[in-house]
């Protein structure tokens, strides 16, 4: 199957282990192009992460895999678990998550009128069966699938820590709990590939510590592979197995957190050509080999497991 | 020295925040209220022509209309300042409308909360459903079955597209048209012959059919909208649908009407001109479809519907199929608007296309309102409060009047009690989020954002 179809994408990177991977995606607005020949492979059970300055193109990117927006060019290919494989290119975003590619937003998207258990129904009911007129009459079916919703949401609730507040409205929620509750919505579509769009953003301290952990629990209990944008660099080098880098929507480079730091074309990118301050950058370089070491620990530590 | 100047400059301070008692707000709002009361009162009434321009003031100022009406401003005022409880003070947040429970327990809450009161009170209000309308006049018993319960059959199914699923329908009345017509067509009274004529009770789920379809029909094409556009749209169904009705008259009879539609038969009994037993059947269908509906409300039906009308870019990129919910919302309120029709059309025996004139769809979106958008309750009881109003002023003032008054109620009502009669509590917290600023309060309009 994945023979007849002639792509740009390297043979090797065809592998059984890829679960997503895209090939020459160019997306543009008017004449301003936003992405241009983004070509990313995703293995399975993975955390990759897409890092890049600010309107580089990553939440675009994002919103091309999931449906949102339709790129001009290219190819997006999703493996999914049974076999063989689907095209996501101009599929509807509620398609795409039926496929199995289930989203975050950067700026928290709730249903905040309604409780946090709720909110994760929604989404685990999209996978459940019961039609309109068994619920009218009230059919067991219809009484067994609200059922199995509950319960999955509550097990979810309960993986991400917050089964206490199952009945508060998801709009009254804290900062944190609200990013938590998301990530549960978007797990209740069980999904293979989870996209976190800037978890990270406005969390404190603790919250981050607590967001690296169950995304290392989503990836290594669940078994759910993670696509991370991230402008938290500390959380991506040491939660992300490879890092991508995109800057004025092209993919400049990739490879494992450490590679990345060293990389000239990333510290370019984010500290700008032609900087003659180079005091400035040989500083930078300075600070990321002093982190380094502890996170290359880190990242042994996760490979062993 | 330093403590005069001091002393000096706090004085002029406390001039400066000190608050004329005609400064308060609650004395400023009561101005408003007798502000609105005089002019209400000089609308209504005698109106001056060309011989006597001032005729409405002569006559007005004063009058027992006026002291009524000054009455009735200044007990509205009274309600909301020292009886109710503010409606859109920001002391309450979003969070102790859920987490806090209230030191009284309110009637609404007990209902909620205890199962065998909640049947308790169910039972007796379709028992006294049933037994009142018996003993009124037979005005009123036309009043009760022509309007009132028709109409809320209508805003029932309204309430679906508009309360639940967020979509402003401004052309709902069209698919009770086609009830109407459906009702016509089966029973052999339209030009045109039926391959088999029906009784009244088949025509029902016949006509649910049909009305399902016409709505699928008109959403297929058009769910892709938003708000405004979608409104429009529905504007001009109502209006294809009516001039169709009025114009096709080898097919629907044209301006005539249609005359002599069969009543209700059944086992040999058949539907006398008395409406009480069209109020009984109607009672029926309105328990019926209350019952299968609000399943549907707290199912994972109107869970999804909440999603998208809340926000249906992240509704739908959690695997919720928004043009299918939209559709099933449109097809389950058109279906219940059919039913209606096919009841009106049996027992009225006649009707014309100017029945189905577009005012019609917009007073039945005012009932919602009014009664609270995804409510139940309250869609049953504003409408039925709404439909009474002008019947009961018809002979206590001019005739003309009597949709002032009702105008007059709704914008008041709008301002000061925006979620309605009997709000639901989704949409009441929606509200609640919008006034501080989180997410939005329907799906009418573009999520803060933009679509991403």
């Amino acid at each position: 199957m994945a023979t007849d179809v002639t792509t740009p994408v390297d043979s090797s990177e065809r592998s059984a282990d890829t679960v997503l991977s895209t090939a020459g995606v160019t997306l543009r607005f008017g004449g301003l192009t936003v992405l241009d020949d983004v070509n990313v492979t995703m293995r399975r059970g993975e955390i990759l992460s897409v890092i890049g300055p600010n309107g580089a193109g990553k939440t675009s990117f994002f919103n091309s895999l999931t449906g949102v927006y339709t790129p001009q060019q290219g190819k997006i290919t999703f493996r999914p678990r049974s076999g063989g494989e689907k095209q996501l290119l101009g599929r509807k975003p509620h398609l795409v998550n039926r496929m199995g590619l289930a989203r975050t937003f950067q700026n928290i998207r709730l249903f905040g009128a309604l409780t946090a258990i709720e909110n994760v129904k929604i989404a685990a009911e999209t996978r459940l069966k019961s039609d309109p007129v068994s619920i009218m009459l009230g059919l067991p079916r219809a009484r067994k699938a609200e059922r199995a919703s509950d319960e999955k949401a509550l097990t979810l609730l309960r993986f991400v820590g917050l089964e206490s507040k199952l009945n508060e409205l998801a709009g009254s929620l804290s900062y944190g709990d609200q990013r938590s509750l998301e990530i549960a919505r978007a797990l209740a579509t069980d999904p293979e590939v989870l996209l976190l769009d800037e978890p990270a953003a406005g969390t404190n301290p603790t919250e981050k510590l607590e967001l690296e952990q169950l995304i290392r629990r989503i990836n290594a209990e669940l078994g759910v592979s993670v696509l991370l944008i991230e402008h938290d660099m500390r959380l991506v080098m040491s939660v992300a197995d490879r890092v991508v880098v995109l800057n004025f929507g092209k993919k400049i480079a990739e490879g494992t957190p450490s590679e990345i730091q060293r990389h000239p074309a990333v510290i370019e990118a984010y500290l700008g050509s032609g900087a003659d301050d180079a005091a400035a950058v040989e500083e930078m370089i300075a600070e990321l080999e002093a982190e380094h070491p502890a996170q290359d620990g880190a990242d042994g530590a996760e490979e062993d497991q | 020295m330093s403590t005069q100047t001091s002393s000096a400059r706090s004085e002029a301070a406390a001039r400066l925040r000190k608050v004329n008692w005609y400064q308060q707000p609650m004395v400023k709002r009561l101005f408003g209220m007798l502000v609105l009361a005089l002019v209400v009162n000089a609308m209504t009434g005698e109106q001056g022509s060309s011989s006597d321009l001032f005729l409405s003031l002569k006559d007005g100022f004063p009058s027992t209309r006026m002291w009524i009406i000054l009455a009735i401003a200044i007990a509205i005022w009274a309600t909301r300042e020292f009886a109710a409880e503010p409606v859109k003070s920001g002391s309450r947040s979003v969070r102790d409308l859920v987490t806090q429970a209230p030191a009284v327990v309110t009637v609404r809450e007990r209902l909620q909360r205890d199962k065998w009161t909640r049947w308790g009170v169910l039972a007796l209000v379709v028992v006294l459903a049933l037994v009142i309308p018996g003993q009124l006049t037979g005005y009123w018993q036309t009043v009760l079955v022509d309007q009132i319960a028709i109409f809320v059959l209508l805003a029932i199914g309204l309430n679906v597209v508009i309360g639940w699923a967020g979509l402003l329908d401004l052309g709902f009345f069209a698919f009770f048209a086609v009830g109407a017509y459906s009702a016509a067509y089966w029973t052999g009274s339209l030009p045109v012959e039926p391959p088999i004529e029906l009784n009244n009770f088949l025509v029902i789920p016949v006509a649910m059919v049909t009305c399902l379809i016409a709505g699928v029909l008109l959403g297929a094409p058009t769910l892709r909208l938003r708000g405004d556009y979608l409104a429009i749209v529905t504007l001009g169904f109502h209006e294809i649908v009516y001039i169709v009705a009025k114009n096709a008259d080898n097919f629907t009879g044209g301006p005539q009407g249609v005359p002599q539609i069969p009543p209700f038969k059944a086992f040999g009994y058949e539907f006398p001109v008395d409406p009480m037993p069209y109020w009984y059947l109607l009672v029926a269908l309105v328990v019926i479809i209350v019952f299968a509906f609000s399943r549907l409300e707290h199912s994972r039906v109107g869970r999804a519907w909440t999603a998208i009308r809340e926000d249906e870019v992240a509704a739908a990129a959690n695997g919720v199929d928004t043009i299918r919910f939209k559709l099933l919302a449109f097809a389950i309120g058109a279906s219940s608007s059919g039913v209606a029709g096919v009841v009106y059309a049996s027992k009225v025996g006649y009707f014309n296309p100017e029945n189905f004139a577009i005012l019609n769809s917009i007073l039945v979106l005012a009932y919602v309102l009014f009664g609270g958008m995804g409510s139940i309750p309250g869609v049953l009881v504003g409408t039925a409060f709404l439909v009474w109003l002008p019947e009961i002023l018809r002979d206590k003032v001019p005739p003309s009047d009597r949709y002032m008054y009702l105008g007059a109620l709704l914008v008041v009502m709008m301002i000061f009690r925006p979620q309605g009669l009997w709000p639901s509590k989704r949409r009441q917290r929606e509200l609640k989020q919008a006034e501080e600023g989180i997410g939005d309060a329907d799906a009418m309009s573009e999520p803060a954002g933009g679509r991403i």
